[in-house]
């Protein structure tokens, strides 16, 4: 009782801190950061693709908004509401506000239900020594609040950039996976795809998670379980795929997805319809058409290189997420929840147009497995890593394009070696992962 | 024989005889300077050639040949082309006068035209007249070839509606290799006749100089009433300065105005007459400031006197020119008019002015004189305004800009390349300071965003606000774009040009109608008649963008992709591993390297760990031949596969 009153003062002090910054206006300074608002999440050129359309114009007309057009329907009328009929941002900064509140209360439920179900199954393997052995921390606590109080989220929050309802459409998905509720999942799935396209790689750990159910350790054990006693075996039962809720999210999804297209080519019947909307969204987002800088390196890497080999070099680069889709998947099966944090580090990492909001989700998620992640090897060096280069960057943006001293280059080490510790990152927590897998396997092998 | 022999040329020099008759009839070439003196010490000087010419003709014998062809195969119904250094002063050298609203072109080349074909080919015929005009006239206009370079404007810029586009080139060098091609489409070229006196290097030391070609063909579409014929004018518009700056003080401390001639000005003076032309004509105007003040002095100005109390001519007019009406008090302009033919060959007169009185002026302005300036600071954001400024001059009952009682309408038209991304819905408006809704002040606006590398954004908007606004401000943001290595232009750090804005006054008119009495034939005056809307140019805005590296290209590409390779490799080496299967070859070895629980993997174990199980697979493989065997031909199949991939491969993408 005395925890959960904590946790939630920690809740309401982050929401009373965002709102505090909304109400001083610095919300243009950060609104057209490189780092915060990319191309894809921009708030202010979401207001424009709003203008152009209420102007009888295609929104996606000049190059300027690639977003989703229900996304301009909703946030479009909020960015008109202002004085002098100027711009004001200040009704979606507080929707902003609320899209983290609920993320971060999502975050909670689904830690709360890996955590319930993870113990579980290891009571089923008599494994529940290791639950009493070390203290087990409230993850699903300390994610929400890593997600609340991290900087990176406080800043796309405030930043005016629609990623915190990316963020909230995907850990929305994750959490209905979770609780088996197929019809929500699958809205959360089709959403966060129809906003970024990369969240539709989860469609595997979400099936997993359907399919399986939450975090386990991995099935070999139970096999061995069952062959040391005997046969009759009640652990092995609901651990074997279930078609059922799988369906079920194949079927919603397909409704939804037909739902959200048919929405779509209503609202862009006269300007060119279905296949001008994947043009300029899809498309946009594969062919990495704008190279202004972010904080991935694509942007530097297609304006420096040879416009001859620029297909050859966007193949290349999409293909190194869908290359390591199906190892991971093998390897991660019976934790898919670990498995859908993976992807969205990974393609957090190789996407066209990165940005603040991207680690503010993934980094939330690591705090979803403290307990499995505790023997991580670089754990410190990645923090600094991280407080560095979310300090370098900044300062190398400023001088390379406000005061002029500075060279793209200089930035660009930074965005590499930003990448390089999200590589650090991805491969450790996997091999720790898989090492805490190995303990549970010879722990129980130790008992039969 | 010798009978036939003067037949022949009897007969042809019949033929030829009646052929010039009827050319003569139709083909008119004429040539006309008009000189006059500015308030800063400096003198406008005006060419104009005009060459008329039937539509439908076989055989020219004035008309430049070149032209023709152009009109005949890209179908031109109007085009004007323009070549300019320098930036016309309109505070100092007016801006509401017939010469100052229609020959003053922005710096650099502009290009506009009207075809006459079907709206699908628009662009091409715009393409292929870029590299046609390019290479008649020595210049760069084929970069208006591509669409980031030109636009389509609907009526922002003229009103002329279908197949009109627009296109400028800011950073266009103009130098003397772009004016010998246009002096060869004179009769004359610069051998004789008022072009003589063009001797470059006084041109290009001057403050500001345009030279033009305008196009105008009747004759597509067979309308009852309109003649088919081509006209063709070419103008030079030059701000020169005496080289004799001999200046005078007075009693009174005012400096006497230079006193100038022709010669004084070009280094050179006209030398022959050029007999082709139908007329040659030198005008001296003075402008309407200019004559307000003298009437105040009571200078006797109708007389074609060539002395009076404040200058004397070198050379006494053939007539005076007088505007039709002077209902405005500020007195109305006086043409001296000196006619060429009447001055007989070889003793042609230095024409010029020598002043006696001093006397200061102001040229008449536009109702608005127009600035557009950057703001912000750094590469990668700022925003563009315009602005307009009352000059309050003039605003009697010449002008009719004010409509519904006081408001005055004023156009806008403004190109912005792509990689200057403007947010339309930022455009926000002030009037002496006061933001304005904008609903309120633009009373039509037509957007054209741009694409990214694909075409130009343009903006056309009309504006009405109080008459008595002192400052109209328009602003607009934008963001900087990022562009390819291959598209940013040599010396990329001296930054990017915008063309600049085109504000057009519709409800004001700049012409001047000369007295009836002393009508006259000249094209030139006959233009200044004409009514046209008053324009002008904005200054051409410089947009520093920031540059990637350039020398970087193979170390970005072979920096990422070892980030890739790392990450793929490392990622993959992580899933891979099987820990229970090592730690059982190792102590079947009978080495003891514990790894499962350790967190800490040494270096050279790990290498060994590596190399063994390859080391132990090489010794046996000598020992069985038909696993060998099995393997060789596995090899093979695999270096067939290879290859069969590798040679359809070719054969498809090759």
């Amino acid at each position: 009782m005395e925890k959960i009153r904590w946790f939630w003062v920690w809740v309401i002090a982050s929401l009373i801190f965002r709102l505090v910054f909304i109400y001083f206006p610095n919300d243009f300074i950060l609104g057209s950061r490189a780092e915060i608002a990319t191309p894809l999440t921009s708030l202010r050129r979401l207001a424009e693709g709003y203008w152009l359309k209420q102007s009888s114009m295609s929104p996606y007309a000049g190059s300027m908004y690639h977003g989703s057009p229900l996304l301009l329907s909703l946030l479009g009328p909020l960015t008109v509401l202002g004085t002098n009929g100027q711009p004001s941002y200040l009704l979606c900064s507080l929707l902003f506000v609320v899209a983290d509140f609920v993320t971060a209360v999502l975050i909670r439920e689904t830690g709360w239900k890996l955590q319930m179900a993870y113990s579980d199954r290891l009571k089923s393997l008599n494994l529940d020594k290791v639950l009493e052995s070390s203290d087990i921390l409230p993850a699903g606590d300390i994610a929400s609040l890593i997600y609340l109080w991290n900087p990176l989220t406080i800043v796309t929050c405030l930043g005016l950039s629609t990623s915190p309802i990316e963020n909230l459409m995907v850990v929305l998905s994750l959490y209905g996976a979770c609780s088996g509720l197929a019809p929500l999942t699958a809205f959360g799935w089709v959403t966060a795809s129809h906003l970024s396209l990369y969240p539709s790689l989860l469609v595997i750990p979400v099936i997993f998670l359907l399919g399986y159910g939450p975090e386990s350790p991995p099935r070999k054990l139970y096999l061995q379980k069952t062959a040391s006693s005997n046969g009759n075996n009640p652990v092995l039962g609901d651990h074997f795929f279930s078609w059922r809720p799988v369906i079920y999210f194949l079927l919603w999804a397909t409704i939804w997805s037909s739902y959200f297209l048919f929405l779509c080519s209503i609202s862009l019947k006269q300007y060119g319809g279905l296949p001008e909307m994947f043009k300029r969204t899809y498309g946009f987002i594969l062919t990495v058409e704008d190279l202004s800088p972010n904080i991935g390196v694509l942007w530097y890497f297609f304006a420096e290189v040879f416009e001859f080999f620029r297909d050859f070099f966007l193949i290349v680069i999409h293909l190194n997420i869908l290359f390591m889709i199906l190892p991971l998947a093998i390897r991660l099966n019976h934790r898919p929840c670990f498995l859908a944090f993976v992807y969205i580090a990974i393609f957090s990492m190789l996407k066209s147009y990165p940005s603040s909001g991207d680690p503010a989700l993934y980094l939330a998620l690591v705090g979803l497995f403290v307990n499995e992640l505790a023997d991580m090897k670089f754990s410190f060096f990645l923090f600094c890593g991280y407080v560095g280069v979310a300090l370098l960057s900044p300062v190398m943006h400023n001088l390379w394009i406000w005061r002029g001293t500075g060279n793209a280059n200089f930035y660009f080490a930074t965005a590499m070696g930003y990448a390089c510790l999200q590589i650090i990152l991805v491969v450790d927590s996997v091999s720790a992962m898989l090492q805490h897998d190995r303990m549970l396997q010879k722990l129980s092998r130790a008992q039969s | 024989m010798f009978v036939i022999l003067i037949f022949f040329t009897v007969l042809a020099q019949c033929f030829n005889g009646k052929e010039v008759e009827v050319v003569e009839e139709e083909e008119v070439f004429t040539e006309e300077l008009l000189l006059r003196p500015l308030p800063d010490r400096k003198v406008l000087t005006h060419f104009h050639f005009e060459h008329k010419a039937p539509f439908h003709h076989q055989h020219y014998r004035l008309f430049p040949k070149a032209i023709h062809q152009l009109v005949q195969k890209f179908r031109i119904r109007e085009m004007e082309l323009s070549f300019t250094q320098g930036r016309w002063n309109y505070e100092r050298w007016g801006g509401f006068d017939p010469v100052s609203s229609r020959n003053v072109k922005p710096p650099g080349v502009e290009l506009w035209a009207v075809f006459d074909v079907p709206p699908n080919q628009v662009d091409e015929t715009w393409k292929n007249l870029t590299h046609t005009l390019s290479g008649l006239f020595c210049a760069s206009i084929n970069f208006l070839e591509s669409t980031t370079a030109y636009s389509a404007p609907v009526w922002g810029f003229q009103k002329i509606s279908g197949g009109l586009r627009y296109g400028a080139l800011p950073r266009e060098a103009v130098c003397t290799e772009n004016i010998t091609p246009w002096l060869k489409l004179l009769p004359c070229r610069d051998k004789a006749g008022l072009a003589s006196i063009l001797e470059r290097p006084s041109i290009y030391n001057g403050f500001y100089h345009s030279q033009r070609l305008r196009l105008i063909s009747r004759g597509f579409e067979s309308q009852e009433g309109v003649k088919p014929e081509i006209v063709l004018q070419q103008t030079l518009t030059a701000v020169l300065q005496s080289d004799s700056q001999r200046t005078m003080t007075t009693n009174y401390g005012k400096k006497l105005q230079t006193s100038w001639s022709i010669r004084s000005i070009f280094g050179r003076k006209p030398n022959d007459i050029c007999v082709l032309a139908k007329s040659s004509t030198i005008f001296l105007e003075l402008d309407r400031g200019l004559v307000y003040e003298l009437n105040k002095l009571g200078v006797e100005l109708d007389t074609t006197s060539a002395d009076n109390a404040a200058f004397e001519l070198t050379v006494i007019p053939t007539r005076v020119i007088k505007e039709e009406k002077s209902s405005l008090n500020e007195g109305s302009p006086v043409v001296y008019e000196f006619s060429m033919d009447k001055f007989s060959p070889g003793k042609l007169q230095d024409i010029g002015l020598t002043w006696k009185h001093p006397i200061v002026w102001a040229c008449l302005q536009a109702p608005y004189h127009t600035n557009r300036f950057l703001m912000g600071s750094g590469n990668e954001r700022g925003s563009i305004a315009i602005s307009l400024r009352s000059t309050h001059s003039g605003m009697g009952s010449r002008i009719d800009n004010v409509v519904d009682g006081s408001k005055v309408e004023v156009v806008v038209f403004q190109v912005v390349p792509w990689y200057v991304k403007v947010y339309y819905h930022t455009l926000q408006v002030f009037i002496d300071g006061q933001p304005k809704m904008v609903a309120d002040v633009v009373e039509k606006l037509h957007v054209s965003p741009s694409e990214d590398k694909v075409s130009t954004g343009a903006m056309e908007m009309i504006l009405k606000f109080p008459s008595d606004a002192n400052l109209v401000v328009l602003t607009m943001e934008f963001d900087k774009g990022f562009l390819h290595i291959d598209e940013y232009p040599p010396d990329a750090n001296q930054g990017f040009d915008i063309p600049s804005a085109v504000i057009s006054f519709p409800n004001s008119q700049a012409s001047i109608t000369y007295l009836k009495e002393n009508f006259t034939s000249s094209p030139m005056l006959q233009k200044f008649k004409e009514k046209s809307v008053l324009l002008s140019y904005t200054e051409v805005l410089l947009v520093p963008l920031a540059t990637p590296d350039f020398s970087m290209p193979y170390n970005v590409i072979t920096i990422t992709c070892t980030v890739f390779a790392l990450y793929f490799g490392s990622l993959l080496n992580a899933l891979r591993r099987r820990v229970g299967e090592e730690e059982r070859i190792f102590e079947s070895k009978g080495k003891f390297i514990y790894v499962g629980d350790s967190t800490k993997i040494r270096l050279v174990p790990l290498l060994l760990q590596k190399l063994f199980p390859k080391l132990r697979t090489h010794q046996q493989q000598p020992q069985s031949s038909s696993p060998s065997s099995l393997l060789r031909s596995k090899l093979i199949f695999k270096v067939i596969l290879v290859a069969g991939l590798a040679i359809g491969w070719h054969f498809y993408f090759g």
